[in-house]
């Protein structure tokens, strides 16, 4: 197809060089707008252009209607920000992602994500029908058949060749049963995922324990995992993570400090709090980039800084990982 | 069972709308067991509709009768005889007994006063839950007894999915995952090797998917028919 792939590489995903060449990795998320305004995304590129390896781009995340993930995409691929294209099983059958596969690897995208999605009852379109025709882990495999088998799912060859995706899956390390998640991320590996991106992490212990059991069965040498982080707005929103999100945990620690930050600032001087917040997330998210660097196992951090894209180039130069290699 | 509940009296005044005298019809079977539409239910329905009419000024009649099984033609044959005198059948059966009753009456409005909501049993008094959304090709052999395909909110294969809280479903606090019963009921049974397989993508075409089912079954079926 376009150019030759070395021949230990799958792909020519740049996320997969970086790792490939050892490098610890980043990557972070890009929001898509609730709007066909691709100037917002072009400004949310040129936010973390440079700053990262490669960027997400959520896919109806939450349930709630955005510009398209892989349309976001193409114009990363134009402005030179390399995409991870997220893709839930909720919203499309076999039919429509092969199809939207074809079409993203047409367009120069080489990395996808593979998820369940969450939950329609989440979004703002609760009435809707979901599809599960497939799961994530059917995903994963549907993918790589097509990628290093060179059929679609029925088993028909792909003319040409089936597009070179880096096959990525998302890992939850604190959801129950925490006991058996490392089993199920043996199951995502065996199933075609190239690399592995985490839950954000507020629970440093628990995530310890999770990379011991992967390390212990030798899961890291199969697949790059990169540890989910991401910086906290506010007190309120810790609270809200640790009560209101399905499947987080987060520490009192991250909590205490955060709420901490403002002890001393009036309640009044809403500027102020938002700011020393804003900063205690920011040292929070970086020392976490730090303290993850140091567990075996882990090949890199996916920073999601949540409608606070901006943020992400100051996080990724303050955790020492600047400049980002160029291949 | 079929499990079903009784549409809200203003859905089912609203659907009757011109009619003068109706049928209201029970069945004796799911929906009886599941007290949705036994000749109890029927009698407090006709009531409240009798009543409804009267408060409305424009007076309906309804007649009461429970047939044995609405799906089944031998019971919708008594129902033949004085048919005429009616606006319409209004069914509290299940929805394959609303359109089993359309099907032998043709000439008449057929009106359903249930909501069919799954195929279920009670776990408890005065609670029913989904057990099986007859998907065509069972997989319980699999998943150590408890359906994924009904009781995962997302019907994973390979779950769970990460929304799981507390062993609760990421949709409602008070739906126990199903994936992570069926972990722990495999690892109580031994069988936890079947679950580090992953489970291949599902043919749909047995379920609904497939378009309307039909089982012949001609070790059953009568001589004459078979030539058909």
């Amino acid at each position: 197809m376009d150019g030759a792939i070395s021949e230990t590489r799958k792909t020519r995903s740049n996320l997969e060089g970086v790792l490939a060449q050892g490098h610890f990795a980043v990557t972070a998320e890009l929001g898509p707008p609730k709007s066909h305004d691709m100037a917002q995304v072009r400004e949310k590129i040129e936010l973390l252009k440079g700053h990262v390896d490669a960027a997400n781009i959520t896919d109806n995340q939450t349930g709630i209607v955005r510009l398209s993930s892989i349309a976001a995409g193409i114009a990363m691929v134009q402005e030179g920000l390399e995409p991870v294209i997220q893709m839930t099983c909720r919203d499309r059958n076999r039919l429509a992602m092969q199809s939207d596969l074809l079409g993203a690897a047409g367009h120069g995208i080489t990395n996808v994500l593979c998820l369940s999605g969450d939950h329609q009852s989440f979004g703002n379109h609760q009435g809707a029908k979901n599809v599960h025709d497939i799961d994530s882990m059917q995903l994963l495999r549907m993918i790589k058949d097509m990628r290093d088998e060179n059929h679609f799912q029925c088993g028909e060859e792909i003319p040409g060749g089936g597009p070179r995706l880096f096959i990525g899956a998302a890992a939850n390390p604190f959801a129950d049963p925490v006991d058996l998640r490392h089993f199920r991320l043996a199951k995502k590996i065996a199933a075609g995922a190239d690399f592995v991106q985490t839950q954000l992490i507020f629970d440093m212990p628990l995530f310890h324990d999770y990379m011991k059991r992967v390390v212990d069965m030798g899961l890291h040498e199969r697949v790059a995992i990169l540890a989910g982080v991401g910086p906290l707005k506010s007190a309120g929103m810790a609270r809200y993570m640790r009560d209101r999100v399905p499947g987080m945990t987060v520490a009192d620690e991250y909590i205490e400090r955060m709420a901490g930050a403002v002890a001393d600032i009036a309640k009044e001087d809403k500027p102020a709090r938002q700011e020393a917040w804003r900063a205690e997330g920011i040292r929070i998210c970086v020392e976490q980039i730090e303290q993850v660097r140091e567990i075996e196992g882990v090949a890199g951090v996916h920073i999601m800084a949540i409608e606070w894209e901006a943020v992400v180039g100051p996080i990724v130069e303050a955790a020492g990982l600047e400049p980002r290699p160029v291949l | 069972m079929i499990v079903a509940e009784q549409k809200p009296l203003a859905a089912i005044t609203s659907m009757m709308e011109g009619c003068r005298k109706v049928l209201a019809v029970g069945c004796g079977t799911c929906v009886t067991v599941c007290f949705a539409g036994s000749a109890r239910e029927v009698g407090i329905l006709a009531s409240s509709l009798r009543m409804a009419s009267r408060v409305d000024g424009e007076p309906l009649a309804v007649e009461e009768t429970t047939v044995q099984r609405q799906c089944e033609d031998e019971y919708l044959e008594p129902l033949a005889e004085g048919l005429d005198d009616y606006d319409a059948i209004l069914s509290l059966g299940c929805g394959i007994g609303v359109q089993s009753l359309a099907d032998r009456y043709p000439d008449k409005r057929v009106l359903p006063a249930l909501n069919t909501t799954f195929m279920g049993r009670p776990t408890e008094q005065g609670v029913w839950e989904e057990r099986c959304q007859a998907c065509g090709s069972c997989v319980l052999d699999k998943t150590a007894g408890i359906c994924p395909v009904t009781r995962c909110a997302k019907s994973l294969f390979n779950g769970p999915c990460g929304g799981t809280q507390d062993g609760k479903c990421e949709v409602d606090p008070s739906i126990p995952c199903a994936w992570q019963m069926i972990w722990e009921r495999s690892a109580k049974l031994g069988l936890m090797d079947r679950l580090m397989e992953v489970e291949p993508v599902k043919d749909w075409s047995t379920s609904r998917d497939g378009g309307l089912r039909r089982i012949v079954r001609d070790d059953l079926r009568m001589p004459d028919a078979e030539g058909e």
